[in-house]
């Protein structure tokens, strides 16, 4: 890969992604008779906001130069999020799938996103969404970022800068080696207004949907990549993605006329990971669901007013008169 | 970590099949209740006093005490402590360095960390505020304890598995997958058992001047780099120089204009409104009935308006004496920012939208025609008939 003439080094970027269930279009086809939803009926999509952390790699990729990885956990059938990820620019894709993760809350889930990028080695930037639809917990991120060592700015709705250090960093890179491999500056939302901070790299962001608009996927990348099947390649060989390596395949050039690599999916298991089986999965989760309880609508208590004008006069002067509007 | 704050003493006793959640008997404070109390310039954010009103109860049903932890600098922040007694904490651990002035998540998180690992409260709860948010993932991580985002309940009970049975639990209630599902969630074998609650869930409690509380200086220092971080004649808690990576450039704060919680008249447009001019007449109803405007996530995420009007699990949650809601379908999550209200009209064209469920009064009926007809009625005060008589009288 190139550089930018304007930066010392490629950026390192990782990528966190979830497949989740659509849960914000639940449509007929996915209620049971008891009005209960049916949660497998649900179609799989790319988390929302997993799709703007992309985005924002993708950009940084753009200016600076450097290489986009993305990683998911999930089922076999999550190597559509990572298609998804090809399609739109990635550079190297990596499933983390194993039946011993099934069950993990988000201090396990955080757990072995953590190892899998210990094993890709130094990186710059984690991206990650805010959160993802399916829990709204937000807490994958921070848990992550505290299992790798390195601080975390959270609900980045933009990032300002990255000012890059000429040092590549090693793989036991912590927050402690100071400022040598750059800086991050980055806005925040909070409740009450916003807040700029600026971090060493490298460092983990957690970004909202208002960072950007997710660029749709590339048509040649979508031909390229859309028989892609995951691989277990338990050894980290990243080999093939050199343009100059002997197994190396260019699928095309980018904007900037830098070769692309054509990339494997590579599936990796706990013990590809250096996994401890006894902190994946459910084993490794200090939470437990006791009771789940599906939402039934109560039957409706409303007292219903026709829409005219006359009933609606009348429920304005009832309010009025109870001393509910003033 | 030095021994983990870390997993319940032995659950499987061959004999005894009932177990107490017994707080780990470590010193005055085990097995305490805490609150998190978030500040800022010497003022704690709402949702820290309303935890502390749940934070009471859930103690007295366990016969331990109420911590409250703040962090800060100087007297502002320090000058807070007798009103978190007054709202029901019984000891409140005050931590006061330069480098707590403001929030940041590292010196935070070793500082709560550490108070914890010191004291092993069974219980600690956080406003989910996006400091909340940012804090409660990196201490959890940290102690690696569970933790349960956005919390609408907590509750103490027994979990009943493989024939053993855990006393005291914290049930963590929580809406998931959408709000398509209530899930109690526990943490049976690790602690401390978190929790982040959102804003306005729990209500808040009276402040009691009278109540006596003791108050416990925290001595926080910065960690020497290089040197060892660890004196043999103090107690401080260290944080080190990784903690460091982070500084703030600037803090906007904008003082709320939308003013959503204290409204006594909310009117808010969802995914039915249409379109951002649709938008208008929820404003123009709003503004006649002297109200604030409240809008569901699907008309947020549409544009329409900005996220401080967003009503709901991922907004404000509101008790006004009316509530409108317009083109709402009524997701639990929604639902769950404002069935509390006085009085609940609905206003959706789908006579199964899940809104009429929790509505007092249902329209159904295009929200473009019955809007106006509503500002009409309250322009001519509900006059019964309003609308012939005024042309009769015309």
């Amino acid at each position: 890969m190139s550089d930018q003439p304007d930066s010392p080094r490629p950026l390192r970027l990782i990528v966190l992604v979830k497949q989740v269930p659509d849960t914000a279009n639940v449509t007929g086809d996915a209620m049971k008779e008891d009005g209960t939803i049916d949660r497998a009926a649900l179609p799989a999509v790319f988390n929302p906001e997993d799709l703007n952390a992309l985005e924002e790699a993708l950009k940084l990729k753009d200016r600076h130069g450097g290489r986009v990885t993305v990683i998911t956990m999930g089922p076999p059938a999550a190597v559509a999020v990572l298609r998804e990820s090809l399609y739109r620019g990635a550079d190297e894709v990596i499933l983390l799938t194993d039946k011993a993760f099934a069950g993990a809350d988000t201090l396990a889930t955080s757990y072995a996103l953590a190892q899998a990028i210990k094993k890709v080695g130094a990186f710059d930037l984690v991206l990650c969404g805010r959160q993802a639809i399916d829990g709204d917990t937000a807490q994958v991120g921070p848990q992550t970022a505290e299992k790798l060592g390195v601080p975390q700015i959270t609900c980045v709705s933009r990032i300002d800068e990255v000012v890059l250090g000429a040092r590549e960093g090693r793989r036991d890179d912590t927050a402690a080696s100071g400022t040598a491999r750059g800086r991050v500056v980055a806005t925040r939302s909070v409740e009450d207004g916003f807040e700029t901070l600026d971090s060493a790299l490298p460092a983990l962001l957690t970004i909202t949907a208002e960072a950007n608009e997710p660029r749709p996927p590339s048509v040649k990348l979508v031909m390229v990549y859309k028989h892609i099947a995951a691989e277990a390649l338990p050894e980290y060989d990243d080999s093939y993605l050199d343009p100059d390596a002997e197994e190396a395949q260019v699928c095309m050039l980018d904007h900037a006329g830098r070769p692309v690599c054509r990339a494997k999916v590579v599936q990796w298991d706990h013990a590809a990971i250096g996994a401890e089986r006894e902190l994946v999965g459910l084993r490794g989760s200090p939470t437990r669901v006791k009771e789940i309880e599906s939402v039934v609508l109560a039957q409706s208590e409303a007292r219903m007013v026709a829409a005219d004008e006359t009933a609606i006069a009348e429920l304005v002067h009832e309010l009025i008169e109870e001393h509910i509007l003033a | 970590m030095p021994d983990g704050a870390g997993k319940r003493a032995s659950r499987h006793t061959p004999d005894a099949k009932t177990e107490a959640a017994a707080p780990l008997a470590h010193g005055p404070g085990a097995g305490d209740v805490w609150v998190f109390v978030e500040q800022h310039d010497g003022v704690a954010a709402e949702v820290s006093l309303e935890l502390l009103g749940r934070a009471r109860e859930l103690a007295d049903r366990l016969g331990v005490r109420v911590g409250a932890v703040l962090l800060g600098a100087g007297a502002a922040a320090k000058a807070l402590a007798p009103a978190l007694v007054a709202h029901g904490a019984d000891v409140v651990y005050v931590a006061l360095h330069e480098d707590l002035a403001d929030y940041l998540a590292m010196q935070y998180a070793t500082v709560v960390a550490g108070l914890i690992r010191r004291h092993r409260p069974q219980i600690v709860l956080y406003g989910a505020t996006t400091t909340g948010r940012d804090l409660a993932p990196r201490v959890a991580s940290t102690l690696r304890t569970g933790l349960t985002a956005d919390c609408t309940d907590l509750r103490i009970g027994d979990l009943e598995r493989k024939g053993v049975v855990t006393k005291d639990l914290l049930y963590q209630v929580r809406p998931a997958f959408g709000g398509n599902i209530i899930a109690t969630i526990v943490t049976p074998a690790h602690l401390p058992q978190m929790a982040t609650v959102r804003e306005g869930v729990m209500v808040m409690p009276e402040a009691d001047e009278r109540r006596s509380g003791t108050i416990v200086d925290v001595a926080v220092r910065r960690g020497a780099t290089g040197a060892s971080s660890r004196r043999a004649d103090d107690d401080a808690i260290v944080l080190p120089a990784s903690d460091f990576a982070v500084r703030v450039v600037r803090r906007l704060r904008e003082k709320k204009t939308v003013g959503l919680k204290g409204a006594s008249v909310v009117v808010a447009g969802g995914a039915g409104v249409g379109s951002r001019d649709g938008f208008a007449l929820v404003e123009q109803l709003a503004e006649t009935l002297g109200g604030v405007v409240g809008a569901s996530r699907a008309a947020v995420d549409a544009g329409w308006i900005d996220a401080e009007h967003q009503v709901g699990q991922t907004g404000v949650t509101v008790r006004p004496k009316l509530y409108v809601a317009c083109g709402i379908s009524g997701s639990v999550q929604h639902r769950a920012g404002m069935d509390q209200s006085a009085r609940i009209l609905a206003i959706n064209r789908d006579p199964d939208a899940p809104i009429f469920s929790v509505a007092h009064y249902g329209i159904v009926g295009d929200l473009h025609k019955v809007i106006p007809m509503l500002i009409k009625a309250y322009r001519t005060r509900g006059a019964v008939g309003a609308a012939s008589a005024a042309q009769g009288g015309a």
